[in-house]
């Protein structure tokens, strides 16, 4: 991993479907230097996947997100590990982190309507051994989702030249 | 009625190509690499800062030369950064941007009658303010085989008599080049044997893309004749903030201080604590800034040598300068014509005096997906040709 690494990471964060040939001319490197760097940084699983941000509130969907704060009971040996895993195994779970403070893991869960979100979480998730408490809150709506604002800006004026 | 207008102001000529870019502004999906401004918002922090101290209050004038916090924070952002000292009491004014900067340094040491070498292609308020102050401006031309740096034997050509200073700016507005340390120390020589000062607007510093900024006045004995002039505009997105800085040993600064104080009495004080919060935590935003210009300096440069355009790799600012000799037009025909025929705005290089004629300055500071727009219609029209 060096700077060049570091520099077709961040390009490749902010748009990841440019071309070899256009992250080429930008880095200086040729473009079968960037796709073996690229492969490697794949197969290294630095690269986890190549996504796209979406305004789904935009696009007519009415799914429901909901943050769920869990307490859990640690285990012997393996502390979170296991039971964050097993969580992890679910669909419906899309973000999952271990947090400081009053509560120990924090889900992002996604349904197709509250009665979905619900029930996975009474049905699936409350049950487990181990969770001692959970908390849902509804994600009414969101402005900013990694580093992406997601309602319009307006465009400040520019003057057409100066010097 | 008499005519009011004085010789002065009647002697320096007005913007010839004010027209050209009026045309701009009435016409539809035009692409402008015209802009010498980042594209890029202040960064929220700044802006956030500033808005609170309103709310506080915070609306009065400031001592003359600046808030105290934001000298002493910046002279010791300045050493840090380029290893310049500047002594934040009685070094160092904040000023309304360097434009002000520029005129009071100038005003500060120029008698009618002087000589002040500007080394073009340069940003175009030099000269007027010369001819402003009662000076004589004297074109050096530096040229493209030189990488567009100042030549020391060209410079050592034009001293006169009557010459008192030397007015240089790089990273360059409008052809992007650096002056490294030996570049610098090769001209140092011959300012200090001559005995002449040095003004060194270095606004684009921060903006270097091949290694570091070396200032002007950490190059050998300079400092004691130099004055330094920066500013937030370009680093931090700051244009119409306003706030620059100028700086110089004490008994030059106190001159300059005189005229400031007449003139401009403060820089705004919004302003201001904008440029504090700049200083304070800006540092990532700015190189965010910095890596995105890079990348486009990189891909537009290379994209402009592959459609037809020979262009020097510029190693700072935001702006390329690509020459159009090979065309047959000259720069003003070329840039008229790009505009009506592909609306693409850029200035022709003649507008920045000596050295710039048949060159054509595109600001790159416009989103990738434009640079790469504006590039397809000049080879569109390179081929119309």
């Amino acid at each position: 991993m060096d700077e060049k690494d570091l520099e077709l990471l961040r390009i490749l964060e902010d748009n990841s479907r440019l071309s070899a040939d256009e992250i080429a001319t930008m880095t200086k490197l040729t473009s079968a230097e960037v796709e073996v760097r690229i492969h490697a940084l794949e197969d290294a699983g630095v690269i986890r996947k190549y996504t796209t941000v979406i305004n789904w509130e935009m696009a007519g969907n009415s799914e429901v997100a909901s943050i769920i704060e869990l307490k859990v009971s640690p285990e012997r040996d393996f502390g979170y590990d296991r039971i964050a895993e097993r969580l992890s195994r679910f669909r419906q779970v899309k973000t999952l982190r271990l947090m400081t403070g009053t509560y120990d893991l924090q889900l992002l869960v996604t349904g197709k309507n509250m009665q979905e979100v619900s029930r996975f979480v009474s049905e699936h998730v409350a049950p487990m051994d181990r969770i001692r408490e959970t908390a849902t809150h509804i994600i009414m709506k969101s402005y900013k989702e990694n580093g992406n604002v997601l309602f319009e800006q307006q465009e400040a004026e520019r003057l057409p030249y100066s010097f | 009625m008499r005519n009011f207008i004085s010789e002065r102001a009647n002697s320096i000529p007005p913007s010839g190509i004010r027209k050209f870019f009026d045309l701009a502004l009435t016409m539809e999906d035009v692409i402008s690499l015209g802009v010498g401004e980042p594209d890029f918002r202040t960064p929220w922090n700044i802006c956030e800062s500033s808005i609170y101290s309103i709310e506080q209050g915070v609306t009065s004038y400031t001592p003359n030369k600046g808030l105290p916090a934001l000298r002493e924070t910046l002279s010791s952002h300045l050493k840090q950064q380029y290893n310049l000292h500047y002594n934040s009491d009685d070094e160092i004014i904040i000023t309304s941007g360097v434009s002000e900067a520029l005129d009071i340094a100038i005003r500060a040491i120029v008698d009618p009658g002087d000589e002040v070498l500007i080394a073009q292609p340069s940003y175009v308020s030099y000269a007027p303010c010369v001819t402003l102050a009662g000076g004589l401006p004297v074109p050096v031309e530096c040229t493209e085989a030189d990488n567009f740096k100042l030549n020391p034997d060209t410079l050592q050509e034009k001293i006169t008599r009557k010459t008192k200073g030397l007015m240089i700016n790089f990273p360059n507005n409008p052809t992007g080049a650096v002056m490294n340390r030996k570049d610098l120390e090769a001209i140092a020589d011959i300012i200090i044997d001559n005995d002449l000062l040095l003004i060194t607007d270095e606004v684009y510093a921060e903006l270097t893309y091949d290694g570091r900024h070396v200032a002007a006045g950490t190059v050998s004995d300079l400092w004691e004749r130099t004055i330094t002039l920066n500013g937030f505009s370009k680093a931090y997105a700051m244009t119409g903030w306003r706030v620059g800085y100028l700086c110089a040993p004490k008994d030059l600064c106190e001159a300059a201080l005189k005229i400031h104080q007449y003139v401009m009495l403060c820089a705004p004080v919004m302003g201001q604590i904008g440029a504090l919060e700049a200083i304070r935590s800006a540092e990532e935003d700015k190189n965010t800034m910095v890596n995105e210009y890079r990348l486009r300096r990189n891909m537009f440069v290379s994209g402009l040598n592959r459609v037809g355009l020979p262009t020097h790799v510029p190693e700072g600012a935001f702006y390329a300068f690509p020459s159009v000799k090979g065309t047959g037009l000259s720069d003003t025909e070329f840039a008229e014509r790009l505009l009506k025929e592909q609306r693409v705005a850029v200035v022709p290089g003649s507008v920045f005096g000596v050295g710039g004629d048949y060159h054509l300055r595109c600001a790159y500071a416009v989103s990738r997906k434009q640079l790469t727009e504006a590039l397809g219609r000049i080879e569109t029209f390179l081929n119309g040709l």
